[in-house]
């Protein structure tokens, strides 16, 4: 499986990421930096990290959906490619359009930086196959602007076509439905607040994200 | 031209950053607030593009980044 980690000015959990794609796959990722024009050939995931690109100025991810790469990615992403946006990277997703929605300042106007127990709402997709529908999963989460917000004709819309991936079981930032992660139309687009890609060692936060890295690998070795 | 474009979010959309300001300003006596609502201003330089180019640049300009029109609006000032 052939990798690619999208790096902006900063992005803090590209070299993470990198490390679980690497543990995954057993091939180390390619990394792109933002003002590259051109994707690697023969991608089969993109992963858009968490961090501050761009101090989170103006909005989070409003700048960085901007860069000359994010175009490339919502064209791989419009030809059927698999994207995985975590934290930062999940609001880069929605800034582009990938994703529906809205994510906005916390409820509670505080920075949460702890481990928080989810519910695999939605199994049925590469990135949660992994789990099984209702499963309790642990991930890190660390963010300032997570509380996601939509219009009722789009919340309905996630809840009927079962694109609503990952849930806080109790509430962490304020987010309609308890949403933590979403999925896009065609199920290949993954945008969510918790840090898989930091669960991935007994040593360090636990193992919980894991299984999304693997069936992610397996998936696309298969395909 | 100067450009003065404005964002604000939607009627309707939470708006806790607004709500803790309004907390602030009863906490130091100002009796009289009923709610506060928080956005922001962009002052823009436009060089000497006529009135209706320079209109229809910013209101691209608002849709593509300045406002994020799913909880945004925005109004357009020039002079």
């Amino acid at each position: 499986m052939k990798t690619a980690v999208i790096v902006f000015p900063g992005s803090n959990c590209d070299r993470d990421m990198a490390v679980a794609l690497r543990e995954a796959t057993g091939q180390a990722p390619a990394m792109i930096w933002h003002k590259d024009s051109r994707l690697p050939e023969g991608l089969d995931l993109i992963a858009v990290p968490g961090g501050f690109s761009f101090g989170d100025y103006l909005r989070c991810g409003a700048i960085a959906a901007q860069s000359p790469i994010m175009r490339e990615v919502v064209a791989f992403a419009e030809k059927g490619g698999h994207v995985l946006g975590v934290c930062n990277g999940f609001q880069v997703l929605i800034e582009t359009g990938l994703l529906p929605g809205v994510l906005m300042r916390n409820a509670t106007l505080k920075f949460v930086c702890r481990d928080v127990q989810l519910r695999v709402d939605e199994a049925q997709s590469a990135f949660t196959r992994g789990y099984a529908a209702g499963q309790e999963i642990v991930l890190p989460v660390a963010h300032h602007d997570g509380c996601y917000v939509a219009d009722d004709a789009t919340l309905k819309q996630l809840e009927d076509d079962q694109r609503i991936a990952f849930r806080y079981r109790d509430a962490v930032n304020g987010s309609m439905n308890d949403i933590a992660g979403i999925l896009s139309t065609n199920r290949r687009v993954l945008g969510m607040m918790p840090h898989p890609e930091r669960a991935v060692d007994a040593k360090v936060l636990g193992t919980d994200g894991l299984p999304m890295f693997r069936t992610l690998a397996d998936s696309m070795v298969t395909a | 031209m100067k450009a003065r474009v404005f964002v604000t979010l939607k009627s309707g959309v939470l708006d806790p950053q607004g709500a803790a300001i309004g907390t602030a300003l009863g906490g130091m006596g100002f009796d009289g607030v009923e709610s506060v609502r928080q956005g922001k201003v962009f002052e823009i330089e436009m060089g000497d593009a006529d009135e209706a180019t320079a209109r229809d640049q910013l209101d691209a300009m608002c849709r593509r980044l300045l406002a994020n029109t799913v909880i945004e609006d925005y109004s357009i000032e020039l002079g």
